[in-house]
């Protein structure tokens, strides 16, 4: 930090739970519909309407609570946080204030080589509001993001750098989906940030300002620098910090000022009487635990230490879910950890990458992977054939077996030594000259040699065994 | 044909046993309505859906189908939600408002046969005990037309007092549905809270709202919250309940009703007390036991009241911007916009309690809604207490009878009206209002009983001995 300066980061994040309905009725929760077509009297705010809640919205917030390591409060309450805007409908959104859902969590995460953490205050279950689409002087209100489930984690300021905050952010997205609380598809807005930033010399944090509704690592980098900087250079020149809420224009790389950051009395919060207290009990949550898969992290671990794989690789495999999946299910049928690794890293990727835009989808289901290799390590087919010929027609084919596509796509290979032997003295017999210049020292047409037996087979011999095979035969006779 | 003097149970049979169809007692009681257009009773009447479900409840009938209010004509109070019909809770901002549904309890209406015919006249968003306070004029007192005819839901009072319709729904916050029904000499129930589902009904206070039905006798009432009560999937708070209201025999014996104490000094109406006192006597003879209770807190009960239905009636009516429905008065921005569309079409009162709320809910007044919500705990504890020995509380409904059209000055909060109803609701138990005779100037009175959470039959029970007195 410059001239001693110590930054505090905390970050609220806001994520859109991956459930089918909105979380106070039954419509879809889904992105790009046309607008105003997921709708019904409860999520416009209709006069008379009222909520009610989606349980599957309280397991995947509960998910989230204990993948961050966070106490669940076996009661917890929704309230009313009241405020006029035109994206609000009912001119409160309901969420939860003093007994949130979850709380005192953390989450480690990794940064320049160093392990860290940041402490989870709590999260609290809420609604999202709708989206504002500016039209020149018209602005118009699209209400089908309006009830979307959201929770909103908020952190502790234990971050003090920018490149920290986005080092936790990116391990918080993996958690969360890795859990399957959320897809976090950020070109979608499932994940948005508001960040709480205060500068000190001392100890003793700073007065803080909230920059809102980031919606990228990318911006939430530019805006954590661009605040730092400019309250350090306020402090520089004697003035004070003061309490308020601002947002970032990425564009211009600046950040404005956007009101005196409102105390809590604005929004008149009160209990929600439209709801009864939100009960979770021991036994839920002891279900919800049991449901919950193994993480990212640990998944890495287990790689490394488990399967001797290496760190580059066991991340790359980690960064998609399905990859990672794909990867543990098909060693777990008894496939070689390194050889899944390797054609996952390759051909799978690929192929993946060939069809669909942001996560990747591998078409193909652990049973064919098994299949396909197996195929290589007995012999039958040879490693190249499987990557390039069997791979793309188990692709998007989930009940052809890999064996019988072989077997009909003729691919699969002479593994007979006998039979590789016959094409062999063949080949010899047929092309005595250049078995001459072999025996006569030129080894550098031995693979002239290979290709000719290769050729005779149609492609179709095993090219480690013809390697072999050739080499006794030419050396038996030289 | 003269149907304005039946019960509705009576029009029900009458109309499944042939005697007259649908269709007949529907143009009957369009004439009526006409007729009585001076009542201001209606905001809207549904010619033309009333005409088309009287068709199909006669032809129902024909096929051997009697839904049990099948073929009845109803009105329901204009805050409470009603497909393809203007709902405007008596309001300016709500004007041409259509709902895009139906509250839960109009639904449970039209499935049992029930023709909802017109949307009643109220206090502007229930805020009010004397219907005067309508954006479409005041209600009139079908006893004298001079009188309010009560609030907030005096139009469906006065719809059933004057014989257009023989029942109807309000909904009572603090005693919308029983003061007018007292008023009117009608019987009305404000249910327990959370046994009529409140979906559909444009909040006032959601944490103190009930629709209770009003109608000319109590065999009638059963039968309609036999109706709309029960647990509803689109209402959180609506209670798992038993909703058969009508098999109640009539026996107070070995009952033990209580009189609380502190209610003489607040009559101001000598024969209102003797009202109570000879339903006491009453009672007594049918074999209940009446005694002295104390509620130390009564006098805490309407500031309480008005601060906690303010606080939430602010958050309620926050929404009323004229962009999505109802009416809008354009500016150039935003908030000027929802600033001149609040400030010219909601009426004073609502404005003022609007204020009031919202002072309540931020910083200054916050310490006042939580002491609020403390009287409100208290009550409830006095009155669990007042309930370990006893089955019933009996009272009088209202301080006085009807008065004029006029006389309520603009402080409504000032006004007593709510005294013997607001605590009931604080305590979210249900009460009746049943006529028991008239005052000195013949002026109806209602006799209101108080009873346990859910226990809506003991009140039936008892009430309808007092009725049966009444028609000896």
């Amino acid at each position: 930090m410059t001239n001693g300066y110590i930054a505090a980061i905390g970050i609220e994040v806001h994520c859109e739970l991956d459930t089918k309905s909105k979380l106070f009725c039954a419509c879809e929760n889904s992105f790009g519909k046309e607008p105003n077509t997921r709708c019904c009297p409860v999520c416009i705010g209709a006069p008379g309407a009222m909520p009610t809640l989606n349980e599957n919205a309280v397991e995947l917030a509960v998910k989230a609570g204990l993948a961050l390591n966070c106490k669940i409060n076996k009661v917890s309450r929704f309230v009313r946080k009241n405020y006029c805007y035109p994206d609000l409908p009912k001119a409160w959104q309901i969420t939860q204030d003093d007994q949130p859902l979850c709380y005192g969590g953390a989450l480690e995460y990794e940064h320049n080589g160093e392990k860290k953490s940041v402490r989870i205050n709590r999260i609290q279950l809420e609604e999202d509001a709708g989206k504002l689409v500016h039209d020149g002087k018209i602005s118009k209100i699209d209400y089908n993001r309006c009830g979307v489930p959201l929770i909103e984690i908020v952190t502790e300021p234990d971050m003090s750098s920018p490149e920290e905050a986005v080092a936790f952010l990116t391990e918080l997205k993996s958690v969360l989906r890795y859990s399957g609380v959320s897809k976090v598809k950020m070109q979608e807005g499932n994940l948005r940030f508001d960040v709480n930033i205060s500068v000190s010399k001392s100890e003793k944090r700073g007065t803080r300002t909230e920059t809102k509704n980031l919606n990228s690592f990318k911006s939430v980098l530019a805006a954590c620098s661009y605040e730092i900087n400019r309250q350090i250079e306020e402090m520089e020149k004697g003035r004070k910090i003061e309490l308020e809420t601002r947002r970032f224009d990425e564009s211009l790389g600046e950040g404005f000022s956007m009101r005196e950051k409102e105390t809590a009395e604005d929004y008149r919060f009160f209990i929600e009487p439209d709801l009864l207290p939100l009960i979770v009990t021991d036994e839920e949550v002891k279900k919800i635990k049991r449901s919950l898969p193994v993480l990212r992290a640990q998944r890495v671990e287990k790689y490394i230490e488990g399967f001797n794989l290496d760190k580059s690789d066991a991340n790359r495999i980690t960064d998609s879910v399905k990859l990672s999946d794909l990867f543990d299910e098909t060693v777990a049928l008894g496939a070689n950890p390194k050889a899944t690794a390797n054609i996952i890293l390759g051909e799978i990727t690929r192929l993946s990458k060939v069809d669909g835009v942001g996560e990747l989808e591998p078409k193909i289901t652990p049973l064919q992977l098994y299949g396909a290799l197996s195929l290589v390590s007995s012999g039958e087919i040879s490693i190249t054939a499987m990557q390039q010929k069997l791979l793309p027609l188990l692709w998007g084919n989930e009940s052809v077996a890999p064996k019988a596509v072989a077997k009909e796509k003729g691919l699969i290979q002479i593994s007979n030594p006998d039979e590789i032997e016959k094409i062999v003295l063949t080949v010899i017999k047929e092309n005595a000259s250049v078995f001459d210049e072999y025996t006569s020292g030129n080894e550098r047409v031995f693979p002239y040699l290979v290709g000719l037996v290769m050729k005779a087979s149609k492609g179709k011999a095993n090219p480690q065994l013809v390697n072999e095979i050739l080499k006794k035969q030419l050396d038996g006779r030289s | 044909m003269d149907i304005t003097k039946l019960t509705l149970i009576e029009i029900r049979n009458k109309i499944a046993s042939g005697c007259f169809s649908a269709s007949e007692v529907v143009k009957a009681t369009l004439e009526n309505i006409e007729k009585n257009k001076d009542l201001n009773a209606l905001i809207t009447i549904d010619y033309d859906g009333a005409i088309e479900s009287a068709r199909k409840a006669d032809s129902r009938l024909s096929c051997g189908e009697a839904p049990l209010l099948n073929g009845v004509p109803v009105v329901v109070k204009d805050n409470i939600s009603t497909k393809g019909l203007p709902t405007t809770c008596a309001s300016k901002i709500l004007d041409g408002y259509e709902p895009f549904y139906d509250a839960t309890v109009v639904k449970r209406l039209k499935s049992a046969g029930a023709i909802i015919i017109g949307k009643s006249n109220m206090d502007e968003f229930a805020m009010g005990s004397t219907s005067e306070k309508s954006a479409y004029g005041a209600v009139k007192n079908p006893f004298n037309k001079n009188l309010v005819a009560g609030g907030s839901s005096g139009g469906s009072a006065c719809a059933v007092a004057a014989g257009l319709v023989s029942g109807a729904l309000g909904s009572d916050t603090g005693g919308s549905v029983r003061q007018p029904s007292a008023f009117c000499g009608v019987v009305g129930l404000k249910p327990t809270y959370s046994a009529v589902s409140r979906y559909g009904l444009i909040a006032y206070a959601s944490s103190l709202d009930q629709i209770g039905p009003i109608t000319k006798t109590v065999k009638d009432n059963a039968l309609i919250l036999s109706v709309i009560a029960g647990k509803d999937e689109m209402d959180a708070t609506s209670a798992q309940i038993e909703t058969d209201y009508t098999s109640y025999d009539r026996s107070v014996k070995s009952k033990t009703i209580g009189i609380v104490k502190q209610f003489w000094e607040q009559i101001k109406d000598e024969k209102i007390s003797l009202a109570v006192e000879n339903a006491a006597r009453l009672l007594e003879k049918k074999g209940a036991k009446i005694k002295e209770v104390s509620l130390p807190s009564f006098n805490l009960s309407l500031p309480s009241y008005y601060a906690i239905s303010c606080a939430e009636a602010a958050s309620n009516l926050a929404r009323y911007d004229g962009i999505c429905y109802g009416k809008r008065i354009e500016r150039k921005d935003y908030e000027s916009e929802i600033i001149a569309t609040r400030s010219t079409l909601f009426g004073d009162e609502v404005k003022r309690r609007i204020m009031f709320g919202n002072y309540l809910l931020g910083g200054s007044g916050r310490e006042l809604f939580e002491r609020a919500n403390c009287a409100r705990r208290l009550i409830k504890g006095e009155m669990d207490a007042i309930f370990s020995g006893c089955d019933l509380i009996l009272g009088p409904t209202t301080p006085t009878t009807a008065f004029e059209r006029g006389k309520l000055g603009a402080l409504n909060a000032n006004s007593n009206e709510d005294i013997f109803t607001a605590f009931v609701s604080l305590a979210g138990l249900p009460a009746i209002s049943v006529p028991f005779g008239k005052n000195a100037n013949g002026l109806p009175i209602g006799i209101q009983l108080v009873g346990r959470a859910f226990e809506e039959k003991t009140l039936y029970k008892a009430s309808e001995l007092i009725e049966k007195e009444m028609r000896s």
